[in-house]
């Protein structure tokens, strides 16, 4: 099992879950366990291509999937995979 | 030069043959004089003993008493007479300077000066001064840095506040807004009597109370495309608190052609994000952010709150992002992105790495000709529906 974790604005979606854990050889296997378990991520992570949405970063630990094989990365047990969103918070 | 009354059989020597021994190495330099007049200029890697804890301190100083020890202190009596005592503690190759650091300086030769800081500015720094990464070089450094501040709200609160205390010499501040009573739950530069006042005037008097040393200038106002460059030049550094996408990329977009740092952060509910953006040395925030998010996914701080210490959590690590660019010490988040999760109070570091293909700052990125640097896209119609709006 890998363990997700959920951005805030994300946590709606997952009933509150700021971690969520998921099973998958690669990344995204673990990330289609995390849409069948709380479907309303789904549209904000995938595109209808299938693709991950260009806003959406995932990280498998500390590596941006886009530098490793992306969807096809694989995943072990115990790793962390990262949902980052960009936020612009701060002034107002 | 006479040494003093029942001191006879010390050494001295000239500041010439002092500065001779030196250049050739293995010598332990020890001034013996108070340290603030050690503050004020000393001899390079002379190492401070004042007279009074001699018998405390020397041995740190001066642990070998075979090795080769010149004192100095800042005319030649107070050195003579702790030479003295350092040949009663065993020490059996010590030499006075004669004339002291007055002579050294008359012959011309360097001192590291406290120079452009008064005693006022000694005495508020000492803390800094004392630390090997600061010093006065350091906190001159401080005094001289011009750093622009996107924002003097959530973020820019905390960051204005320790720039300003820690003599940042010159802090710009960007914002359009006026205090209101729903900031000062976490806009620590702001109070209730200022409420209805611009940020950046509430913003510029609790700095000048706080440290008459730093030069504030207002931009009351936003940044746009046609200004932004204007803005710009005067600054070294520009910390970015924004409240909105189409702020934050025209921000990276003009500090990639200005090649000017740029450290971002961002906060929402209990967790904050914080990174640094060095153009072409590391990665951009497009390199990180290629697409600003639909705005289901933009929300902000208005809409959904943020816990008020989040701001200073994150901003302060701003302040100390901005400090390390300025001391050129230790390592900014250059090609890191911190987040912060204020519930757990855990702290995760992720890589971010140049994009070769960012339309900003990758290998193929145009050149952008001098009559073109101040066009810019359309960043609100490229944040479309992504929180645009504030």
């Amino acid at each position: 099992m890998a363990t997700v974790r959920i951005p805030p604005v994300l946590r709606p979606k997952t009933g509150g879950q700021s971690e969520v854990a998921a099973a998958g050889e690669n990344v995204g296997e673990v990330l289609q366990a995390l849409t069948a378990e709380h479907p309303d991520t789904r549209a904000q992570l995938f595109g209808e291509d299938g693709d991950l949405n260009r806003y959406v970063n995932v990280y498998l630990n500390d590596e941006d999937v886009r530098v490793l094989s992306g969807l096809e990365t694989a995943v072990k047990d115990g790793d962390t995979v990262v949902i980052l969103p960009a936020m612009a918070g701060g002034a107002s | 030069m006479a040494t003093p009354a029942g001191i006879q059989t010390i050494e001295e020597i000239e500041p010439f043959e002092a500065a001779e021994e030196i250049e050739g190495g293995d010598v332990v330099l020890v001034d013996t004089r108070e340290p603030h007049e050690y503050q004020e200029a000393h001899l390079e890697n002379g190492k401070l003993v004042p007279p009074g804890l001699l018998g405390d301190q020397i041995a740190e100083a001066a642990p070998d008493k075979s090795a080769r020890t010149i004192l100095y202190c800042r005319s030649g009596n107070r050195s003579a007479i702790a030479a003295a005592q350092l040949q009663a503690l065993g020490y059996d190759n010590v030499a006075s300077m004669a004339g002291g650091i007055l002579a050294w300086q008359e012959q011309g030769l360097p001192v590291v000066a406290a120079s452009g800081m008064t005693a006022e500015q000694r005495d508020r720094y000492s803390r800094h001064t004392l630390l090997p990464e600061v010093g006065v070089d350091g906190q001159l450094k401080l005094l001289n840095a011009k750093v622009l501040l996107l924002g003097a709200g959530g973020l820019g609160a905390p960051t204005a506040l320790y720039l300003a205390a820690a003599g940042v010499g010159t802090i710009g501040l960007v914002d359009d807004d006026v205090v209101d009573a729903s900031n000062l739950q976490r806009q620590v530069i702001h109070n209730t009597e200022r409420i209805g006042m611009p940020k950046t005037t509430s913003a510029r008097i609790f700095i000048e109370q706080l440290n008459p040393d730093v030069n504030v200038v207002e931009h009351n106002g936003r940044l746009d495309a046609s200004n932004i460059l204007d803005v710009m030049a005067d600054y070294d550094i520009v910390v970015d608190g924004a409240d909105n996408f189409p702020t934050r990329y025209l921000l990276n977009d003009a500090s990639v052609r200005l090649r000017k740092p740029v450290v971002s952060a961002s906060i929402l509910g209990f967790d904050g994000q914080i990174s640094t953006f060095a153009p072409y040395e590391g990665p951009c925030y497009r390199c990180l952010y290629p697409t600003p998010p639909p705005a289901e996914l933009a929300p902000s701080c208005s809409a959904n709150g943020v816990l008020g210490v989040m701001a200073g959590t994150m901003g302060t690590l701003q302040a100390n992002e901005v400090i390390k660019l300025v001391l050129g010490a230790g390592q900014p988040l250059i090609g890191r992105l911190l987040l912060y999760d204020a519930l757990g109070t855990t702290f995760t570091e992720l890589k971010v790495r140049r994009d070769p293909d960012c339309p900003i700052c990758g290998e193929n990125a145009p050149e952008i000709p001098e009559s073109e640097m101040g066009q810019f896209p359309d960043y609100d119609q490229f944040c479309a529906g992504a929180g645009g709006d504030r």
